[in-house]
């Protein structure tokens, strides 16, 4: 099967990490990944803030590197998100746009749909000797209704011990340029999400999302050295989940020494 | 014409929310309760195997009142007026308060009893009648603490969801006209008992009952009243004059599409399956009831709201408040910092549109949500708000093209730079080497502090640092190994 990377444009510049390990997995499994260099950002935060005008391009961009694709997947629940939910509205006025939207979109896959529903793998051979904690993330959860997709391929990594996070399906806070237009209540929402992520004892908040996992790692790193919460003792760290699903016994997963 | 009274927000809503957010009681208030309301709502939601279904025929069928509204409109006048009842028609807010001062002056009394209304909350009615020298008492419970209190509701179905037992004890104690302090404790069945003694006088003394609607029928001209406490009843069936404040966007068009909002209202609002007290009325019958019925038709911009094909589906609203009580962004700040009688996430699409977006600081409601979606999904009519949210968002940046500011700019660079593959790799390149100095303090991967703009994020998490290759680099490397 063709299957095209579309590594986001979050993960291009700071999270470099999930999309190599996205490459590793599939590569694992046999697929050939290709990675079409014409790729830059799906326009979510442009059409999201309002900038309908602006994020088109972004549309018609996307549309025109991924046609030929069989399949495309993306580490990134929120930019699948806004291929499948958003697309078809902002091309409803671009009949040419519209089709080739309505024809692509339907084959664009957030990771654990491509693993689970298209590939029909769930155990990857991933090994990963830590506690973790999921966080299902809002558009994952309620706009691509991922269910318990990421969790299947989860609960298959050897020597991985999954525990429940407390409030999983309550929002994080971050919401794009939310988390700077209303910092205050971004702020205290993600303090009620770190408190959770940390009642779980886990080492590991993982996610379908880095845009999230940056707001929640963010909040976390920066409690990790508050004065009373053992500043110097390892925190808890945000990471994809598809960077776990990455690591072997014999390659351990490169988050675990904290570098990406 | 645009909406004009208790919609208005007086403070951007960042700065209004600032307030709240430094309250631990009130955050501490608002959580236990919207968790509890949330908890049951999804258990008699649960109940119901056909909800999608309810929810769909819920949606078809408002959408149908709003595609034909001035026609069921007139059928409602002319079937209401058959059966004794007098039609009023107000524009605006200051029309509606006039037509009901009018009406309660023609009585010649001084007091009037009120049903909690959502219509008369956005007119303003209880001010504009206290100016005219009347005074408006509320029956229901939670709004009487609230008018006690003399403070705005918070929420739409809870107006005194911000207070605990303890601080409407105080109230009661220090506000309510005779009340006996040393048998008044924090107990809600003390509460309730002061509350009766002081409601029944009124009841049995008024001659003027002032009420909204949660729904009316053009069909048969019926207006119907849901409520959980009875002093609605008490309200519909005492006085002689009655007098009744709805919104036009309050009608069904058969009386038969009752069955499918009482199953969607109460499941959603109060999380029962039926609501205690169910009241319809007809115009006047002779020697029952009220004698003098008045229907006042409030439009305060509704038509325009109703314009706008993607912003329409906002007056679907049922007021069931399920919107409020399962938002993130509602549970952390409260129903006033929206600064609107309609708050969350409802508020934050209706208000807007209601009174155009430049409308005091209502430009500010659309941004407040992550649009996380958790208020689509517990709509019990389908209204897609994160979609009209957005909209509304895109309606304020083009309706101020053209003038300079700092987000367009950046917004509009971003967009050049990443539609030209060329221009985006050359920038994320910059931003990598940029980010080189700052990997070179104590921690890896994370800054503390950014300069503005990004400032604002670095407030209260620390930022991720641009990766030392990017990942097109990286893959580049790789096909040359």
């Amino acid at each position: 099967m063709r299957i095209a990377l579309f590594v986001t444009c979050v993960n291009d510049l700071v999270f470099p990490g999930t999309g190599r390990a996205v490459v590793e997995i599939l590569e694992r499994l046999g697929h050939t990944v290709e990675f079409p260099a014409e790729q830059s950002c799906c326009g979510q935060m442009h059409a999201n803030s309002g900038y309908r005008a602006e994020a088109m391009p972004l549309v018609r961009r996307f549309v025109d590197t991924f046609a030929e694709y069989e399949a495309v997947v993306a580490p990134s629940g929120s930019c699948v998100a806004m291929v499948r939910e958003s697309y078809p509205r902002l091309a409803a006025d671009d009949p040419g746009l519209a089709e080739r939207v309505a024809e692509l979109a339907p084959r664009t896959y957030e990771l654990s749909e491509l693993l689970v529903d298209v590939l029909g793998v769930t155990d990857l051979g991933a090994s990963f000797p830590h506690r973790v904690t999921y966080h299902p993330t809002c558009h994952g959860l309620r706009m691509l209704r991922l269910g318990d997709r990421p969790l299947r391929l989860l609960r298959a990594v050897r020597d991985l011990e999954l525990v429940e996070l407390p409030g999983a399906e309550e929002c994080c806070g971050f919401g794009g340029t939310f988390a700077v237009k209303n910092a205050g209540v971004s702020g205290a929402m993600l303090a009620d999400k770190c408190d959770s992520v940390c009642s779980t004892g886990a080492r590991f908040v993982a996610a379908a999302d880095n845009s999230c996992l940056a707001h929640i790692g963010g909040g976390l790193s920066r409690r990790s050295d508050r004065p009373g919460t053992g500043g110097d003792q390892p925190g808890v760290r945000a990471v994809h989940y598809a960077e776990i699903l990455a690591g072997t016994v014999r390659t351990p997963a490169s988050t675990v020494g904290g570098t990406k | 014409m645009t909406g004009t009274g208790n919609i208005v927000a007086r403070q951007p809503f960042p700065q209004a929310a600032k307030v709240r957010l430094a309250d631990p009681q009130l955050r501490s208030n608002l959580r236990r309760a919207t968790h509890t309301i949330r908890d049951k709502r999804l258990r008699v939601v649960g109940e119901l195997p056909d909800w999608e279904a309810l929810r769909v025929s819920g949606a078809a069928i408002k959408d149908d009142v709003l595609a034909r509204l001035p026609d069921l409109l007139d059928q409602f006048e002319a079937a209401a007026t058959a059966a004794g009842a007098t039609v009023h028609w107000a524009r605006d807010a200051e029309e509606a308060c006039a037509v009901v001062t009018r009406l309660v002056r023609q009585t010649g009394t001084d007091e009037v009893v009120k049903i909690k209304s959502m219509a008369t909350q956005e007119i303003g009615l209880n001010e504009a009648l206290e100016a005219a020298g009347i005074a408006a008492v509320e029956t229901d419970l939670a709004e009487l603490i609230v008018q006690l209190a003399d403070d705005q509701p918070s929420h739409i179905l809870v107006p005194a969801i911000h207070y605990n037992r303890r601080q409407i004890r105080d109230i009661f104690a220090e506000r309510m006209p005779g009340v006996d302090v040393s048998a008044l404790t924090d107990e809600p069945a003390a509460l309730a008992e002061a509350a009766r003694r002081h409601l029944r006088a009124k009841f049995l003394s008024a001659r003027v009952a002032i009420s909204g609607a949660n729904f009316a029928i053009a069909e048969t001209g019926t207006l119907v009243v849901v409520e959980s406490e009875g002093n609605g009843r008490m309200c519909l069936t005492l006085p002689e004059t009655l007098i009744s404040v709805v919104g036009i966007e309050k009608l069904l068009p058969t009386f038969g599409d009752l069955e499918v909002f009482l199953q969607l209202l109460p499941r959603s609002s109060t999380g029962e399956r039926m609501n205690p007290y169910t009241s319809m009325w007809t115009g006047v019958s002779d020697g029952d009831g009220p004698q003098q019925m008045h229907i006042v038709l409030v439009d305060n911009g509704r038509t325009e709201t109703r314009a706008d094909p993607v912003g329409r589906q906002a007056l679907r609203c049922i007021r069931c408040s399920a919107c409020l009580n399962v938002c993130p962004v509602y549970e952390r700040v409260g129903g006033h910092a929206y600064g609107s009688v309609y708050p969350g996430p409802i508020g934050a699409i209706l208000s807007p549109q209601m009174t155009g977006p430049d409308a005091g600081a209502n430009r500010t409601l659309p941004y407040a949500s992550t649009l996380c979606g958790a208020c689509f999904e517990a709509c019990p009519v389908r209204i897609d708000i994160p979609e009209v949210l957005v909209h509304l968002r895109q309606r304020g940046v083009d309706a101020h093209r053209g003038r300079p500011s700092a987000e367009r700019t950046a917004m509009g660079a971003m967009s050049w730079v990443m539609r030209d593959r060329r221009r985006y790799a050359a920038a994320l390149r910059a931003a990598r080497r940029g980010a080189a100095p700052l990997r070179l303090g104590g921690r890896r991967d994370h800054v503390r502090h950014l300069p503005w703009p990004l400032s604002g994020w670095t407030g209260t998490r620390d930022a991720p640092l641009p990766a030392a290759q990017t990942f097109r680099e990286w893959w580049a490397g790789r096909g040359r190994g």
